[in-house]
């Protein structure tokens, strides 16, 4: 038990800093960014995939109750599933509607960073449609404040909006690859539709067309629609710019591009194929053109469909049917406690940042700073570098301090025996960063990093990330800038 | 007549279960069977057999 709150202990227990006098009720706003709207605000607030905001505290959980799908992606295969995968389609264990209640009874019980739970396959949502209601109305009649959430590929979307919008589904994402069928037909070999598998520009003209319709239908109920595009180097990466105009048109509150995953070994057509997915770079350079429209998700993990925990980590292990126990109760008192906390938690970091952000402002050049921080949560530096399996990636500049990626990497200590063999793909992984943040290091891999031209510091242990940024901005360019 | 499931290539995705006409089709262990009594291969009610359009691994075929 103890070890199942240890990140909630984590948060609680980290040094806050000093409140200046700002009770959390009157400055709780002052976390809500400047370009939402308060009713969307209230409607995403707590869902760490529609809000980068909310991702630092909340956690999602999937439940795999939709094993089939409507369509073939080229960049899917289910067949292999493999538990240190993360990516979308994969999944380890299927489950009935009354098993994923149980399930997320558990997690409840024992996440209370838990605040959203999401359908999202490992086939489609609404292809399953009878498991995806059952689970969501019996999981309901449970926790009733839990924010349900949804995923599908929109081919069957246009004949569920009612239902959507009537069991209080806030969230829907459509998958939008393309919206030319020309181009998406090198996406989908086919669909099923209609009592008959269909194949090429038919097959694709249909599905892009259901997507847009759903997409429309959706956003004149008033449900939060978020679109994925998986970016294809050489496919659709050039279009993903058209398709960012065609939904920010039908009123689409974010698009995320995720890059593409390919392995020969997931045994996908592209994986097969030797079709690459972007580099970091490549997805950014994307993502910034594609700034100012819908709002850009960079904060997404491409996670299974049935990932638990807080965005970057996955605890689906720790909550397979066995480990269960037969019977589970839910005691709503951890999460409700965590919410006020996260509530005083808000006020402060919301304070903390506007510090930053003035900061940062006064640098007068234009210069740009990447910095990498390991982090387990709560916003904050709390990481250390040798347990990080990622690092956020923020973008320091006189116009902000903006989370705009993250990285991946192998925890590089592995129980105590940390190796210096394992630095290489972890600096290979660190490519264009200047400076990492994190709770700890050691001196040996320290040094490692420095010769690689990588600064890494725990200087800054348990501040909010902004405000640590903030400093090594400003103290980098701050003072030459005034000098100079 | 009927259709059959190549146990090796089923992902038990339970597609097919769900568009069959004749319910022909019950999970049964770890994948999904078809029972060759009650499958018609979907003649007089679909143009082709309906497991067999929606599967997305290739696992069903004529029974030989």
């Amino acid at each position: 038990m103890s070890s199942q709150i240890v990140s909630l202990d984590n948060l609680m227990a980290a040094p806050s800093p000093i409140r200046g006098g700002c009770a959390s009720s009157s400055c709780g706003s002052s976390a809500r960014p400047e370009d939402v709207e308060p009713t969307i605000w209230e409607k995403i607030k707590d869902h760490p995939c529609y809000s980068e905001e909310a991702h630092h505290y909340f956690a999602r959980m999937h439940v795999a109750v939709a094993p089939a799908c409507n369509i073939q992606c080229n960049y899917c295969n289910r067949k292999y599933d493999c538990s240190n995968e993360s990516r979308p389609g994969v999944v380890s264990e299927r489950l009935t509607p009354e098993e994923a209640v149980k399930k997320v009874t558990a997690v409840a019980a024992a996440v209370p960073e838990l605040s959203v739970l999401g359908i999202a396959g490992p086939g489609d949502a609404l292809a399953n449609w009878k498991n995806t209601r059952a689970t969501f109305e019996a999981v309901r009649n449970t926790i009733p404040d839990i924010k349900f959430c949804l995923s599908t590929n929109g081919l069957a979307l246009p004949d569920h909006v009612e239902e959507i919008a009537g069991m209080a589904i806030d969230h829907v994402t459509i998958t939008i690859n393309a919206v030319d069928p020309e181009i998406g037909a090198k996406i989908y070999p086919w669909i099923f539709f209609d009592h008959k598998r269909r194949t090429g520009l038919e097959a694709a003209t249909i599905l892009l067309d259901r997507q847009m319709r759903g997409l429309e239908m959706l956003v004149a109920r008033g449900i939060l629609v978020k679109i994925n595009s998986v970016m294809i180097p050489g496919i659709n990466d050039a279009h993903l710019l058209e398709v960012n105009r065609a939904v920010r048109q039908r009123g689409a509150f974010l698009h995320n591009i995720m890059p593409l995953i390919s392995d020969p070994a997931h045994g996908t057509h592209f994986g097969l194929t030797g079709q690459r997915g972007p580099t970091p770079a490549e997805l950014k350079t994307l993502q910034d053109q594609l700034d100012g429209g819908a709002k850009v998700m960079r904060h997404c993990r491409q996670c299974r469909a049935d990932a638990i925990g807080l965005l970057g980590e996955d605890r689906g292990q720790d909550f397979t049917l066995e480990k269960l126990p037969a019977t589970v109760a839910y005691d709503p008192a951890p999460r409700q406690a965590y919410r006020a906390f996260v509530a005083a938690e808000r006020g402060d970091r919301g304070a903390a940042r506007d510090d930053a952000l003035r900061s940062v402002g006064a640098v007068a050049d234009d210069v740009r700073l990447l910095v990498a921080v390991a982090t387990k949560g709560g916003a904050r530096v709390n990481e250390h570098f040798g347990h990080a399996r990622e690092f956020q990636v923020y973008e320091a500049g006189p116009q902000g301090i903006v989370l705009v990626g993250h990285r991946k990497v192998d925890a590089y200590c592995m129980g105590g025996f940390g190796e210096d063999a394992t630095l290489g793909p972890t600096i290979a992984a660190l490519t264009g960063i200047d400076t990492v943040l994190c709770a700890k290091i050691g001196d040996c891999p320290r040094d490692a990093l420095a010769e690689a031209g990588l600064i890494v510091t725990d200087a800054h242990a348990y501040d909010y990330i902004e405000t640590a940024v903030g400093k090594i901005y400003a103290e980098r360019f701050g003072r030459t800038a005034a000098v100079a | 007549m009927a259709m059959s499931i190549n146990a090796d290539d089923c992902t038990a995705c339970g597609a097919c279960e769900s568009e069959c006409p004749s319910k022909a089709i019950r999970f049964k262990g770890a994948v999904y069977v078809i029972d060759p009594k009650k499958c018609t291969e979907c003649q007089g009610a679909a143009d082709a057999p309906q497991c067999d359009e929606v599967c997305p691994s290739g696992a069903i075929a004529k029974a030989a």
